[in-house]
């Protein structure tokens, strides 16, 4: 019961997370939003179902293998998103329109309470 | 309790074949070459999870050397069209 209940579940798990990838690349409204349902779902569905085949076969040398497909996954995938963010990046592709940069956020400034706590530092 | 995972293989490569489905409708609609490079990239992914699902299935491990194959094949194309898309990409 315990090897084919754990491939099983991770069968199903992997499969669920590709299958959320590939609705997420579809959905998403953005080329970099898409990106990230690519990149990194598809590599946990990729996971699990390497870690069903690792566990399906005791064997040493199916287990080596599934692993290092696993590990090459985990190499590869995000220098390719890397790669292709920034030539796209680049090449300017329109990102989308909710699209909001708020690199230090500061607190608001319609509220001015009289003791100040963070105050700069004047020169 | 082998029949469980044959039960269970047929059913998640089902799933992954409308994965694949789903993702080609982003490559056939994709409104830019980058959008279409991603969708590849995933169906790439998507195919080495079939060829582990079908390693599971027939219980072969034989099948396990294409998907490392694939997986290399896929990191360099990806890497070759972001330097195609780099370098001013269609004309």
């Amino acid at each position: 019961m315990n090897l084919t209940f754990w491939t099983n579940a991770l069968m199903i798990t992997g499969c669920l997370f590709m299958l959320l990838a590939a609705v997420g690349i579809y959905r998403m409204p953005d080329l970099f939003t898409r990106m990230h349902a690519a990149t990194k779902v598809g590599t946990m569905g990729v996971s699990g179902l390497m870690l069903a085949v690792a566990v399906y076969f005791g064997d040493l040398g199916t287990t080596t293998r599934a692993l290092l497909i696993l590990l090459f996954f985990l190499i590869t995938a995000p220098v390719a998103a890397h790669m292709i963010g920034r030539s796209a990046y680049l090449s300017r592709v329109t990102l989308w329109s909710g699209t909001s940069v708020n690199e230090w956020p500061l607190p608001s400034p319609k509220s001015p309470d009289p003791q100040k706590e963070e105050e700069p530092p004047t020169p | 309790m082998t029949d469980s995972v044959q039960g269970v293989s047929s059913l998640v490569m089902a799933v992954l074949f409308l994965a694949t489905l789903i993702a080609m409708i982003r490559v056939v609609k994709g409104p830019s070459l980058p959008d279409r490079v991603i969708a590849i990239d995933l169906i790439t992914t998507l195919a080495v999870g079939i060829i582990a699902v079908y390693t599971i299935k027939t219980g072969n491990p034989v099948y396990l050397t294409a998907a490392i194959a694939l997986a290399l094949l896929a990191f360099l194309g990806t890497v070759a069209l972001a330097l195609y898309i780099r370098r001013g990409g269609p004309p």
